[in-house]
């Protein structure tokens, strides 16, 4: 094929392009006629394809997202350093100190290729962070798999956990928490979403800018190669079809040894100040990091992209420019600082070229060979993409869903029953002890973790010297979504929030990942921007920012959509994290619920497991409710010997997980209803135990901050003794750690 | 001089920072050292750290033996320095041949990462000195290619010269033939132990504080010397 350049699309503008077959709609295509006055080159229609793509642009999503930035207090949010729309967001943690978090979804690759997708995704949520000049100092991957007896689970789940552990151990970044969730919706459709923790000085953000003209453009890291040509448009941007032609060319490949070099590389060019502006290459590769940097810098840019380094030399300049080669960064460097930037490159051998030079010229130019192939105004290709406000439909089956109360569903009605609903829920996929997959991960590497799984947050330390340090949890419970998008949204938020408060962690920050089905299904449209609606009224209310995130559409196989999967992130800070609070109990304490348990069981675990039900209206949310409960956990850093939220399973199953990671039992003092008090999701409830002497503290405690008090018992034994039934620790165990490795071990 | 001692980076090095930190922890003075430096400064002992040196590619440790420093950190081993190496250290030391065997991939084929329980055979080397001889420790292990191998004659050599620094108690996590988590060369002074005592110098982010002996020992093995 001959090159086309700019003058030859000039010369023939009626040329046909196959815009279609690159996910572009014949009336995004007739706009980018209209803004370049002209046909686009071939080159200029790759760029244009992948930036332009629903991952990349938001286009479907845009319109709702908006409310993150809109909806917030008069005085603004405090701290926010910087806000979303950048790589990710910067949140204040005090001391000068500051961290960055954000979570994004690697699904489609995950399920085309289990091992490589699920290692990538780390490996771009990492730089991301990297390239706002933090240190990664931790990862946490919420996934979701098909029935966990699915023959095809069995095909990816072990690939995901490989690939998590084979690039993110081999990186050197402990894995601190996520969650494993298993429901026949994302069978043919995974979530593996990968969320990453930076760590860095007020005064060390950097922005993804092309500042300075005269400014060099440098490529870095890994060569460019054929891998993940389209990744965006083609894979994450469009509805799987059976029988449809393979798509694994277009998953990326790692290779995390020279990430690893990546990041140490990176760091040094930034403390060595050598640094204008810095960009992270992922979906969309050159195409997107040249137009951003531009688009926010100078607005001028030239790059020769022949100088770019290959690891096939028989690529194309279209394919070099939409190739999504893992391990790749673009830096904005001054002639002057050139040499010595160069310098630490050699050092840790990473390979490095200028490829561009920012310019006045308002246009992003490319030439390859003395051929101009790309003459467009940045911003077109980077921001100005197609916007849509997508039709929005309230599901038809919805009255019908929430019509459909637990209420009729067969319930325990012995205490023998309740025993055994107990050791059957605890040995459930979703409520299993997935440490045969934590144990896959390092969380130790860094030296700095505090809490991991199975804790309610991950934690880890900031600073050695004062002992700040950062709490972070994910939660959605994608069957209170698909009940109702809005408050399941604010449901996710809640636990994500309550998981962060228990360990005595201050909640300061939101980053959400929204995995949904196909934006072009009015129903599932209504669904995305129904929970879009809830997340953003219920950061408002609980006065905590979104800082960034991503926007996964496309979930879905046929006609059938994943459930509503709004995964929340909250980050939380705590001063001192040798006072935090464990889920492990010690001999002799007094436990008590927080919180009102109330008989609401739609969308809960037991109607899931001896069920299969999902139908009704999820628990009641109660914002001011978490927020004072918080406040509670808060107060009792120091005192307070264990805490640990209600939420998956009921007050039961969370008393059972705190009997399994410390070995004492309980003894319990049942009240009202129990199969109620044993198993209801009523949500802004936690467990707490004290020592004796300090019940007095929590009374007085809970009654001024409003939180109702309820006394359950006393840590002693070697069994949870609900006064009748007794359940063994031993029993307990066997029954909550056989079921993972059985399935999948 | 008697309380420096290096951490060799290598590229891809992980715990490096973790073992200085174990060093600070016991009381000496961690000295960076960089992969690619042909002198090896003025240090007393030499700690090679755990990670995936060049991404482990051709074999665990095969390339990182060839780095530039570590001649001379071979020739003064073989003089008697105190090396340890951890994890990808010790396999880094089986390459350089300073301790016989190799680590081959668990034998369950899953990189595993756990609280470990070691029972510490020998006390007569360089880094278990402060131990007391069957004390059994708590560290975390992470790896995936742990399974310590050798033929029956130079198992029966290093068990009969007390050379096995410490066993697996329980179930044998990676396949390790006779148990083996860590062993010595004749002279004591270099050791390789899979698991990782970095990870356990202080309760609140290790499973123990079992792992700071192995940092204190040295440092009294080096005074001693004197």
């Amino acid at each position: 094929m001959s090159l086309d350049t700019v003058s030859s699309a000039t010369a023939h503008p009626e040329s046909a392009q196959p815009f279609a077959e690159l996910g572009l709609k014949p009336d995004e295509f007739q706009s980018i006629r209209e803004i370049l006055g002209r046909r686009p080159t071939s080159s200029e229609l790759a760029m244009y394809s992948v930036m332009w793509s629903e991952h990349c642009s938001y286009k479907s999503s845009k319109v709702h997202l908006r409310q993150f930035g809109e909806k917030k207090p008069a005085e603004g949010w405090p701290q926010l350093l910087v806000g979303i729309g950048e790589n990710a967001g910067v949140v204040d943690i005090g001391d000068g100190w500051a961290v960055t978090f954000k979570v994004e979804s690697h699904n489609h690759p995950s399920y085309v290729e289990p091992y490589q997708g699920a290692a990538t995704g780390i490996g771009g949520i990492v730089r991301d962070i990297l390239s706002m000049g933090a240190r990664p100092i931790a990862v946490m991957d919420p996934l979701r798999f098909g029935p966990a007896d699915a023959p095809d689970t069995r095909r990816v789940l072990p690939g995901v956990i490989s690939g998590i552990g084979g690039y993110g151990n081999c990186l050197g970044l402990p894995n601190i928490g996520g969650e494993v969730v298993f429901d026949a919706s994302y069978l043919g459709n995974p979530l593996v979403n990968a969320l990453c923790i930076g760590a860095l000085r007020h005064d060390e953000i950097h922005l993804a800018s092309a500042k300075g003209i005269g400014n060099l453009v440098v490529l870095y890291g890994a060569r460019t190669g054929g891998d993940g040509i389209g990744g965006v448009s083609v894979l994450a941007s469009e509805t799987f079809s059976e029988g449809g032609p393979t798509k694994r060319p277009s998953v990326q490949v790692g290779d995390p040894f020279m990430e690893k070099l990546l990041i140490e590389c990176t760091l040094e060019v930034l403390h060595a100040g050598l640094v204008e502006g810095i960009q992270d290459l992922g979906g969309a590769g050159i195409s997107c990091a040249t137009s951003e940097l531009a688009s926010n810098g100078e607005g001028g840019m030239h790059v020769w992209l022949d100088r770019v380094l290959l690891r096939d030399p028989t690529l194309s300049p279209e394919e070099i420019l939409m190739s999504e080669s893992q391990e790749r960064m673009c830096a904005i460097v001054t002639p002057a600082d050139l040499d010595a930037f160069m310098a630490i490159c050699q050092k840790w051998e990473v390979e490095a070229v200028v490829i561009g030079e920012v310019n006045a010229s308002g246009r992003l130019t490319v030439e390859w060979h003395g051929e101009q192939i790309v003459d467009v105004p940045p911003r077109s290709v980077a921001h100005d993409g197609p916007v849509y406000s997508r039709p929005m439909q309230r599901p038809a089956y919805l009255d019908a869903l929430q019509a459909d109360a637990p209420d009729r569903l067969a319930r325990p009605a012995t205490v023998e029953e309740v025993r055994s609903t107990l050791l059957t829920l605890i040995a459930s996929p979703n409520l299993a002890s997935k440490s045969w997959i934590t144990n896959q991960y390092d969380r130790y590497v860094l030296g700095n973790t505090v809490l991991a799984q199975p804790e309610d947050s991950g934690m880890v330390r900031v600073d050695e010297v004062t002992g700040r340090g950062v709490a972070v949890s994910t939660d959605c419970n994608g069957r209170f979504a698909k009940l109702d998008p809005y408050n399941g949204a604010k449901l996710a938020l809640a636990e994500a929030y309550r998981n962060v408060g228990v360990t005595g962690a201050v909640p300061l920050a939101v980053t959400n990942c929204l995995n949904f089905g196909s934006p072009e299904d009015p129903e599932v449209m209504w669904q995305f921007a129904e929970a879009a609606r809830g997340l953003a009224d219920g950061c408002l209310e609980l006065n905590i920012p979104v800082t960034g995130g991503n926007v996964s559409f496309y979930n879905q196989t046929g006609t059938t959509a994943i459930l509503p999967t709004p995964v929340v992130g909250v980050l939380g800070v705590i001063e001192d994290v040798t006072k935090r609070t464990s889920i492990a109990w010690s001999e002799g304490d007094v436990i008590f619920q927080l919180g009102e348990t109330r008989d609401e069981f739609a969308g809960s675990e037991w109607a899931h497991v001896m069920h299969g039900h999902l139908g009704g209206l999820p628990p009641k949310v109660d914002l001011a409710a978490e927020i004072a409960l918080a406040g509670v956990c808060a107060d009792g850093l120091g005192w307070f010997h264990a805490a640990h939220d209600i939420s998956d399973g009921g007050l039961l199953i969370a008393l059972a997980e705190m009997a399994l990671l410390s070995g004492v039992g309980a003894q319990l003092e049942p009240t009202g209803d129990l199969f109620v008090w044993s198993f209801a999701e009523s949500t802004a409830r936690a467990v707490v135990s004290v020592a004796v002497e300090d019940v007095q503290r929590l009374t007085a405690l809970c009654s001024s901050q409003g939180v109702a008090l309820q006394r359950l018992g006393v840590v002693a034994g070697d069994r949870l003794d609900l006064g009748g039934p007794i359940v063994t620790i031993a029993e307990l165990r066997e029954a909550h750690e056989a079921t993972i490795p059985a399935l999948f071990g | 001089m008697t309380s420096r001692i290096g951490v060799v980076t290598f590229p891809g090095s992980l715990d490096d920072r973790d073992a200085a930190r174990a060093i600070r922890a016991a009381g000496g003075d961690p000295i960076a050292l960089w992969h690619g430096d042909a002198d090896l400064p003025d240090v007393a002992a030499v700690i090679l750290p755990g990670g995936f040196s060049y991404g482990d590619y051709l074999r665990c440790g095969a390339i990182a033996r060839f780095a530039p420093i570590m001649e001379q950190i071979i020739a003064r081993a073989n003089d008697g320095m105190p090396v340890l190496g951890i994890c990808n250290g010790f396999q880094i030391l089986c390459e350089s041949h300073l301790l016989p065997g190799a680590l081959t991939r668990n034998d369950h084929l899953h990189f595993i990462c756990r609280d470990q329980r070691l029972r510490i055979e020998s006390t007569n080397t360089s880094w278990t000195s402060d131990f007391t001889a069957g004390q059994e420790i708590v560290i975390p292990l992470k790896n995936g290619e742990g399974g310590y191998i050798a033929d029956d004659a130079t198992l029966d050599i290093l068990e009969s010269e007390g050379r096995v620094v410490a066993t697996y108690v329980g179930p044998n996590p990676n396949g390790s033939r006779r148990a083996i988590a860590g062993i010595t060369n004749a002279r004591g002074n270099v050791v390789g132990i899979m698991p990782h005592p970095e990870h356990a110098i202080e309760a609140l982010t290790g499973p123990t504080t079992d792992g700071l002996p192995f940092f204190t020992s040295v440092l009294t093995s080096l005074l001693a010397s004197r």
